[in-house]
């Protein structure tokens, strides 16, 4: 473990201390393994998109207007989570809180939508176990969904953590560190839009 | 899924084989015993103080150390008993349950729960030791993957006696490992089990990558790493690409067993083909995680005691790189037969092929390095030199059961079975207890017994080739693998007894290494030097065992073998003028420990499909991680005082273990 008091003050707050660069090498390389972990899914989904056994297939299924408005919500909240590092490398702690808490309302929103995708599919009877295929959009879809509820369990903890102590190179680091993981799950949710969901209405 | 659903299922506790009566006994004797001896010596608080909290990289090598000997134990007692089962024609020794219940355990837990946690114990040992650093990137992250490993390897290991052990192979394929041929806990022990010790591998690997990338000594460019580190590098790389398949896979399959999913079934569309190909996608570079750092022990050990810097550093690293990425475009190879046609299998037939080039440039390497090297015949050279050879033939069939026209007639039989023992004993095994050995003055500050250890390598050695060569020949006679038994008059008889001669014989010379361990606790020759091998990279320029902090100074490297160079030109007495500094180190930590244990609690749920006490355990792991983001570990200073005591004491010793000797 580095040592976190000692900081080099040429550098953004959160790169300051010599255990701010290493965790923040450890997320990229925390990140590199979702990549992987998300193309497995892809490539599940992929082989598995249509093994329907009879059931309903993407095309039955699949609303523009709903998947749709959960992109603009989560490509929204990307874009308000890099407004509120920028503001962390202002200084500016209120002006960091108050776009983080736009990302989080942005968050739910996806996820209220989301959940509520799930509940209206399996009420149609297109369940996790109706199909090959069902089984492997759950699990792609849902692996992404849990990502984004746990993020948003996590940010709140950094902000808990901003609001309380301020920046310093610890918090700073965090909250970084979330912000990567944010856009992270955005970047994913766009592969899933294209292979997914526009895909899904073209085959 | 019904929350509240406590069914238990018929056998909870396994029944009706005197085997499983007598290793019940045993277990509850042996957790007696425990407890009494720590109750009775008052050492609960040390155990905890000491070992259950600790962040130190060199007490986590040495606890996956212990777990990895005791895996080879239970590991080598399921290799026993097949072999006894086998041993002639017709035995009733063990029925076909029992019998794929012992392969399947003997497979996951040598793989899984043996060669990754000695590979892990060594890298914990040395590596930091070896780039000059204080302690890993991520102390008590380092310390969680430890416990999630105990705790998947617990899990997976009461299997037997609790719920029935998995019987579908350690590949587990679909679908015979599905919910339809094969309902009940036992493949839920090992998917759960496999998962919660690949979430401590996957972040064992980003913290070897962050130590070795950010914290070597000043000077140590990469490329005057030794060649250990860089095994280590290239490891964690393939396993931040492999294993979140693995997680993945496991996971869908759980889904199929528990939740009734579709992925694997044959019902419901789905493809048990996508389990084999997402199985060995992880599998193949897995065998690469456990060889790759296995080729950086036996370069360590060859360049010390030919006396020899090594031969082709860069053709070294970069045959590595080579063989890495290689390792990620060759899973096909273990499903030639399944039908991918022609153009697919002789796609992965050539890449397959590949892999001999660079590693045929690394046997060469440690040829050339031995080439009138002054050769030094210590127990751990043994087990390299041995490894040569060993490892040649296991490649070379390799090599012919690459060629997929021909893998039709290799294919699942003893032959293949000979090729990957040839490949996993001759090289991890070796590696293993050749680094063992190696560093072990390093651990505990004495030196294991020479003439037990050389007495164990040829016992090893001699049962191993009577335990594989023999399967080479049967294998091309036609004897497939996973059967328990065979008629008389195939053929096949002589030579099955005598692999399990073979196979009791590696059994005694692992015995002898044992006896050599506890001889040597008393009688070994005690290491006061810190370098009793006259050894070449940083771990052998600090005392045995490494204090706390690693290094008073941290050292500066201007060559590759940084050690040996150092004694060569003295420049040991310019370090010392240096003035010492506090010390930051780590504070240790419970949480690791009570972390995975919800992550055990957690698995034990969902093996038995109690879902509530599943999810309680998940949630126990969140709140766990909760705390540890609102308790920032600030650490502590050694002062210098303190430093300057140990360092004083290391040297007074070290001089009075000179003058005797000299």
């Amino acid at each position: 473990m580095a040592n976190p008091s000692q900081v080099d003050t040429s550098k953004p707050l959160e790169y300051q201390s010599e255990d701010g660069k290493l965790k923040i090498l450890g997320i990229w390389a925390f990140l590199g393994a979702e990549i992987v972990l998300f193309a497995t899914l892809f490539a599940t989904y992929l082989s598995l998109h249509g093994q329907t056994a009879g059931g309903p297939t993407s095309q039955d299924l699949f609303e523009v207007k709903e998947f749709m408005i959960e992109t603009i919500l989560l490509l929204t909240s990307s874009f308000t989570c890099g407004l509120a590092v920028m503001e962390m490398r202002k200084g500016s702690k209120k002006g960091y809180l108050c776009w983080m808490l736009v990302t989080l309302l942005l968050g739910l929103g996806f996820l209220v939508m989301e959940i509520n995708e799930f509940a209206t599919y399996v009420s149609e009877g297109a369940g996790l176990s109706r199909s090959a295929f069902l089984s492997a959009f759950f699990a792609l879809v849902g692996t992404h969904g849990a990502h984004v509820t746990l993020g948003i369990g996590w940010v709140l903890l950094v902000l808990y953590q901003v609001y309380k102590q301020g920046f310093t190179p610890v918090t700073a680091r965090k909250a970084f560190i979330t912000g990567l993981y944010w856009h992270f799950l955005d970047v994913v949710w766009i592969f899933i839009f294209t292979a997914v969901y526009l895909l899904g209405m073209v085959s | 899924m019904d929350l509240f659903n406590f069914k238990k299922p018929e056998h909870f506790f396994v029944t009706g084989e005197p085997m499983i009566y007598m290793a019940d006994v045993l277990i509850v004797l042996t957790m007696l015993g425990i407890v009494f001896v720590l109750t009775y010596y008052k050492k609960w608080r040390w155990l905890w103080d000491e070992w259950l909290t600790t962040v130190d990289h060199k007490k986590i090598g040495i606890m996956y150390l212990i777990s990895a000997v005791l895996m080879l134990f239970r590991g080598g007692v399921d290799a026993v008993l097949m072999r006894t089962q086998l041993a002639l024609p017709n035995l009733k020794f063990l029925n076909a349950q029992h019998y794929n219940e012992i392969f399947t355990t003997h497979g996951t837990i040598m793989i899984i729960f043996m060669a990754m946690p000695f590979i892990f114990g060594l890298m914990n040992i040395a590596v930091p030791l070896q780039i000059g650093a204080r302690d890993v990137a991520f102390p008590a992250l380092n310390a969680l993957s430890f416990w999630l490993f105990a705790a998947g390897a617990l899990l997976f290991n009461i299997s037997f006696v609790i719920g029935g052990s998995p019987d579908a192979g350690w590949t587990s394929y679909t679908p015979l490992a599905g919910n339809e041929l094969d309902p009940g806990p036992g493949e839920n022990y090992y998917l759960l089990g496999l998962q919660i010790s690949g979430i401590g591998t996957l972040m064992s690997g980003i913290n070897f990558l962050v130590t070795i990338l950010k914290m070597r000594a000043p000077g140590m460019k990469l490329m005057k790493m030794p060649m250990f580190t860089w095994s280590t590098l290239i490891t964690s790389i393939i396993i931040i690409f492999a294993f979140p398949v693995l997680t993945v896979a496991l996971a869908l399959l759980t889904m199929d067993r528990l939740f009734g999913a579709h992925f694997f079934t044959i019902a419901g569309d789905g493809m048990p083909m996508l389990w084999a190909n997402l199985f060995w996608i992880w599998g193949h570079p897995e065998v690469y995680i456990v060889i790759l750092p296995a080729f950086g022990i036996f370069s360590e050990v060859i360049s010390t005691f030919a006396r020899k810097r090594l031969f082709g550093y860069s053709a070294m690293v970069y045959s590595m790189v080579a063989i890495s990425a290689l390792s990620f475009v060759v899973w096909v190879h273990h499903f030639f037969t399944m039908g991918s046609g022609p153009w697919i299998n002789s796609l992965f037939s050539i890449t397959t092929m590949l892999i001999s080039i660079p590693t045929g440039v690394k046997i060469f390497n440690w040829l050339f390095t031995l080439y009138k090297g002054r050769i030094r015949f210590t127990t751990p050279m043994l087990w390299t030199l041995a490894f040569i050879p060993t490892f040649l033939v296991g490649g070379i069939t390799g090599v012919m059961l690459a060629s997929a026209p021909a893998d039709y007639q290799y294919h699942n039989s003893y032959f293949l079975i000979s090729h990957f023992h040839y490949t996993l004993i001759g090289g991890t095994v070796f590696a293993c207890f050749a680094g063992l050995i190696y560093w072990w003055p390093k651990m505990f500050g004495f030196k294991l017994n020479e003439r037990l250890g050389k007495w164990s390598f040829w016992i090893f050695i001699i049962g191993f080739n009577l335990c594989f060569i023999p399967m080479y020949l049967i294998g091309l006679k036609g004897m497939p693998r996973r059967i328990y038994t065979y008629p008389a008059g195939l053929g096949w008889g002589t030579w099955n007894m005598i692999e399990t001669i073979g196979a009791y014989l590696m059994g005694i010379g692992f015995a002898i290494f044992v006896y050599c361990i506890i001889y040597s606790i008393r009688h070994g020759e005690r290491d006061t030097t810190g370098d009793p091998w006259d050894g070449r990279t940083l771990e052998w320029s600090t005392s045995s065992p490494a204090p706390e902090y690693n290094f008073a100074r941290i050292p500066q490297v201007n060559e590759i073998d940084a050690f040996w160079y150092r004694k060569r030109n003295k420049a040991m007495k310019v370090e010392e003028s240096k003035p010492l500094k506090p010390i930051h180190m780590p504070n240790k930590t419970g949480l690791p420990v009570i972390l995975s244990i919800f992550m055990f609690i957690a698995g034990f749920g969902f093996v038995f499909e109690w879902h509530l006490i599943g999810i309680i355990g998940l949630l126990g792991v969140l709140g766990c991680l909760a705390w540890r983001s609102l308790h920032e570990d600030k650490g502590f200073y050694i002062p210098v005082d303190i430093i300057q005591q140990t360092e004083a004491k290391w040297k007074k010793v070290s001089a009075r273990g000179k003058s005797i000797t000299s």
